[in-house]
């Protein structure tokens, strides 16, 4: 049976047992990776994986049901059960579930991918974690790991209102990381990030990174920085690297704008939200500096699509514009309950999971500065990059970070190298303390996203760029 | 391609006999491959703002294969169980091989060996429908008494089958349900959660009511200057320093790699401090991804570490046998103890079956609990610490460094200033960035409960389970206002 033919079928078998709405992802997903580890290949993994997951809306309650085939039985019983399901859901209902309106569609959407992540041999692959690992191990890396992740996504989109979209995602990355032990601590140096930057694009993503080229400088500094003065403790000017301020965009704006936590719908586990609908518009989030857009449409970043998996069309929106809170990620029902009318951020980790609230690409409009003229404009600071350990409250309000490397900045020049540099702060005084912003964009890719109850998987991206923030508390330990 | 399926009747041990004989076939007697067939159903009925706003329902198949092939090794996974799709899995896996780089430290596949029954699995979870879990949701709000609650009960099955082709397998079959709520008042939230292997021990009314007392006990919470304070753990919060112990601490390939603090032979815990992996007590098989026996593994025994996990792999570059601890995750993370108990005072027992302490009753002859203390056991060790915190869960915790275990993460869902052994005030949610192994080391650890809890993973097969605990100090590093 076709995908589409499956879809329908099992749309239709929803219908017919009850349900006032229905959609259907099939999806056939291909997921490549391979580790290396101090010269050698440690694993190569090869995954396949088909089904078809159907999401029921019986009165005002929601029902899923996944299966691994595509047959018309199979497809015709995951409908009806998914429609029992929604039933029972009944027993504990809530309030009215309207969904916004979304055009129907018939479309097709493939990511752009110049050369295909799984038509590269596994030798040219292999060889090149075999070459970046041995070169980290002998520049003084005790422990040198490399890898890539490549996953192949084709997806089928059908619901009762009538969209019938069809995607191809690729996505592909990986990196290198070395670590040093010392007596009491290790020290750990990676590149572009810890366990790889991502997009949805092809092995040129990789190629780019030149991840050899930079093998025996990370290896080199993870080794230096077992003897590296301690990051200094104390309030003082940061400067962060674009990756870590990445990982600062996505927990700390990424997630409180949620509209699936700010609505509660998350609190027993990834947790709400400090933001209050009723402030939408109107809060100030940050500086002036601070435009952040959600836009699932930029070319090859990680978190981009043609349509999300309720079947809405990619937009770029605002979610903070100079500084002012007025956008939040949303699904057809999270927004109709808050009485917006769009959705257009909702995805599902593979056709077993329901689709729910998800980032898409989250980050910061650039600004006007480099990273040099920042440098140049501190007195006293610590620039730190490449994050470590993140951990943030679940109202996503008090975080602390730990990044991979420091250095001391005095009188506009950068100075000595710093070993465990960590900050802490609160959300909204953070982003209100920024004052310079690099216009070095680089779109980060993050395919570790956890979310969800099972547990999911999400695939973001967050453009970010150096900048400046004021007194921010920094060298907390143990 | 067609999809003709597998006889009528295949088990998976017969799909992973197949599968092993597809490979011998296509690629000669020197081939070496390892199989594993799993069929999950699983089941979770998610609610928030006291409605049942997410349920959902999946199965699924996996049949992973590895081969070794002239030195070389690839692993590969599909769900096509009809016989075209194995035997493109397998062409697909001993093409990989041959052309992925050589693997000089390929353990080799575990011989034949005896495995375990498979301890007793409820069908009652296996054929359990939404309705049942509904029904439990449906007890876990009216318990709540009209506080806003949110949380999950979930049930899940899987039948498992190995083989390989040294001529060992094995097969099993592990069932579980597990609850995990919360109900909210006033900006303060309070948790109770419960994992089972009998469906009949899920106690909707108990948990609600334990997780609402809870809440109505930590509203209005004052804000603390942080600093050191002793603290006394509930199980929810043990539960984490057992996983961040497991996961950086007794893993084997982290050993390898210099990167755990764990000194076999040495006390590096205190006295009290006994932990055993224990797969077999609930949920768990008697085999491992490659097929090796599980078994009980103390890892610390009265304070002295004795024992890491390990695959084959971080066995063999220790030259040590594997402990059985193998899974899908262990080529990228290392393999981890995921059935980790600390056991609790007087006693190596057992976790209490239904995990539920009732709010509000009286102690087995020990202190009266109250809204904030769920059960007698806690009671106890908060009615012997002077001036200090009842910690009730953590949340969000990350490893600054693996070596020395440093961790930074939040207290949730409940915190109280406790003052000559009485619960005063319900405190705001601290940040803390500590050690865990220097938390626990020799004379810091006061106090065990005598009853261990167990206490759901977020992954299904995977549990904690442990007493309350009093420590002589945790280092507390932020406030909710930075």
């Amino acid at each position: 049976m076709s995908e589409f033919g499956a879809a329908e079928a099992a749309v239709q078998a929803a219908l017919d047992a009850g349900a006032r709405y229905a959609d259907v992802r099939v999806m056939h997903r291909r997921y490549e990776s391979m580790t290396a580890r101090n010269g050698d290949i440690e694993s190569l993994t090869q995954d396949e994986s088909v089904g078809l997951g159907v999401r029921a809306l019986v009165g005002s309650s929601w029902g899923f049901h996944a299966v691994p085939e595509l047959s018309d039985r199979a497809a015709r019983d995951a409908g009806h059960r998914a429609a029992r399901t929604a039933a029972a859901s009944a027993l504990v209902p809530g309030p009215p579930v309207d969904l916004v309106a979304v055009t129907p569609v018939t479309a097709s959407w493939s990511a752009p991918c110049a050369v295909d992540p799984l038509g590269v041999s596994l030798a040219v692959k292999g060889d090149l974690l075999v070459a970046a690992t041995r070169t980290m191990a002998e520049h003084g890396a005790d422990l040198a790991e490399g890898l890539y992740q490549v996953w192949d996504t084709a997806k089928w989109f059908v619901s009762s209102e009538g969209h019938r979209i069809d995607q191809r995602i690729r996505e592909c990355g990986g990196g290198i990381s070395a670590t040093s032990v010392g007596a009491d601590e290790t020290q750990r140096r990676s590149w572009p990030s810890y366990r790889g930057q991502y997009g949805t694009t092809g092995w040129e993503l990789v190629d780019s990174l030149e991840l050899t080229a930079h093998a025996a400088r990370i290896a080199e500094e993870s080794r230096a920085l077992l003897t590296a003065p301690l990051c200094p403790t104390g309030e003082t000017d940061l400067i962060l690297g674009g990756e870590q301020l990445a990982l600062q965009i996505h927990e700390s704006v990424g997630h409180a704008i949620e509209l699936d936590r700010i609505l509660g719908w998350e609190a027993a586990f990834a947790g709400t939200s400090w933001l209050d609908l009723a402030q939408l518009g109107s809060l100030r989030y940050g500086s002036e500096l601070m435009t952040i857009t959600i836009d699932p449409t930029i070319p090859g970043a990680l978190g981009s699509f043609g349509y999300d998996d309720e079947g809405s069309p990619a937009v770029k929106r605002d979610a903070v514009r100079d500084g002012r809170w007025v956008g939040v990620l949303a699904g057809r029902d999270s927004a109709a309950v808050a009485g917006l009318d769009h959705g257009g951020s909702v995805r599902a980790d593979g056709w077993a999971r329901l689709p729910m609230v998800r980032m898409t690409n989250v980050g910061l409009e650039p600004g006007p500065h480099t990273l040099e003229e920042i440098v140049a404009a501190t007195d006293n600071g610590v620039l730190m990059d490449v994050n470590r350990s993140w951990s943030i409250d679940d109202k996503r309000l008090n975080f602390q970070f730990g990044c991979e490397i420091g250095w001391e900045i005095r009188n506009g020049r950068r100075g000595r190298m710093l070993r465990n540099p960590t900050y802490t702060g609160i959300g909204p005084l953070f982003w209100r303390s920024m004052d310079m912003l690099s216009s070095e964009t680089v779109p980060w890719g993050t395919p570790n996203c956890g979310k969800g109850q099972p547990g999911q998987i999400g695939h973001t991206g967050h453009p970010s760029a150096p900048a400046r923030f004021r007194n921010v508390r920094v060298g907390v330990r143990a | 391609m067609s999809r003709a399926p597998m006889r009528a009747g295949d088990t998976e041990l017969d799909i992973a006999g197949r599968v092993v004989d597809l490979v011998t076939r296509l690629a000669g007697p020197a081939a070496q491959a390892e199989v594993t067939v799993t069929r999950v159903e699983s089941a979770l009925t998610r609610f928030a703002n006291s409605a049942i706003h997410q349920n959902v329902a999946a199965s699924a198949v996996d049949v992973r294969l590895r081969v070794h092939l002239a030195g070389r090794t690839a692993t590969g996974s599909g769900n096509a169980v009809t016989t075209d799709g194995l035997r493109a899995l397998v062409e697909r896996v001993l093409t990989a091989a041959r052309f992925t780089p050589p693997d000089p430290a390929w353990p080799g596949l575990t011989p034949a060996t005896p495995v375990a029954p498979v301890p007793d699995w409820d069908p009652a979870i296996a054929h359990a429908g939404p309705e049942q879990r509904a029904a439990l949701v449906r007890a876990f709000v009216d318990a709540a008494a009209g506080l806003t609650t949110a949380g999950y009960c979930r049930t899940g099955y899987r039948v498992t089958a190995f083989a390989n082709s040294a001529g060992h397998s094995a097969q099993g079959q592990a069932a579980e349900a597990a609850m995990d709520g919360i109900a909210r008042a006033g900006g303060a939230d309070g948790t109770a959660r419960q994992h089972v292997d009998r469906l009949a021990d899920l106690d909707g009314t108990g948990l609600g009511r334990e997780a609402a007392a809870k809440a109505r006990a930590a509203v209005h919470p004052v804000e603390l200057p942080p600093g050191r304070y002793p603290v006394v753990f509930e199980p929810a919060a043990v539960a984490d320093l057992l996983e961040n112990l497991a996961w950086y601490g007794f893993n084997g390939r982290r050993y390898a790699e210099r990167q755990s603090f764990a000194a076999p032979g040495v006390a590096q815990f205190d006295r009290a401090v006994t932990l055993v992996d224990d797969p077999l007590a609930a949920s768990g098989l008697s085999f491992d991804l490659e097929g090796t026996p599980t078994r009980a593994l103390t890892l610390v025994d009265a304070g002295t570490t004795r024992a890491v996990t390990h695959d084959r792999r971080s066995a063999a570059e220790l030259g040590v046998a594997s402990t059985g601890h193998a899974w899908a995750g262990s080529p990228t993370f290392g393999p981890i103890p995921r059935n980790l108990r600390l056991a609790p005072a007087g006693t190596a027992g057992a976790a209490d079956p239904t995990g539920v302490f009732l709010a509000g009753g009286q102690g087995l002859g020990g202190p009266a609990v109250d809204g904030a203390i769920g059960d007698p056991d806690t009671a106890a060790l908060v009615s012997r610490m002077g001036r200090g915190l009842l910690v009730s869960d953590l949340w969000y915790t990350r490893v600054l460094d693996p070596l020395s275990l440093v961790v930074t993460g939040l207290t949730r869902n409940g915190l109280w200033l406790v003052e000559d052994g009485r619960i005063t005030r319900a405190v705001r949610d601290l940040r803390f960035t500590e050690s865990y192994p220097r938390a626990l080391a020799p004379g810091a650890v006061l106090e065990l409960g005598r009853r261990a809890v167990r206490l759901p993973d977020r992954v299904d097969g995977v549990w904690w389970e442990a007493p309350p605990l009093r420590l002589a100090s945790w280092n507390f590093t932020g406030g909710a206002s930075g």
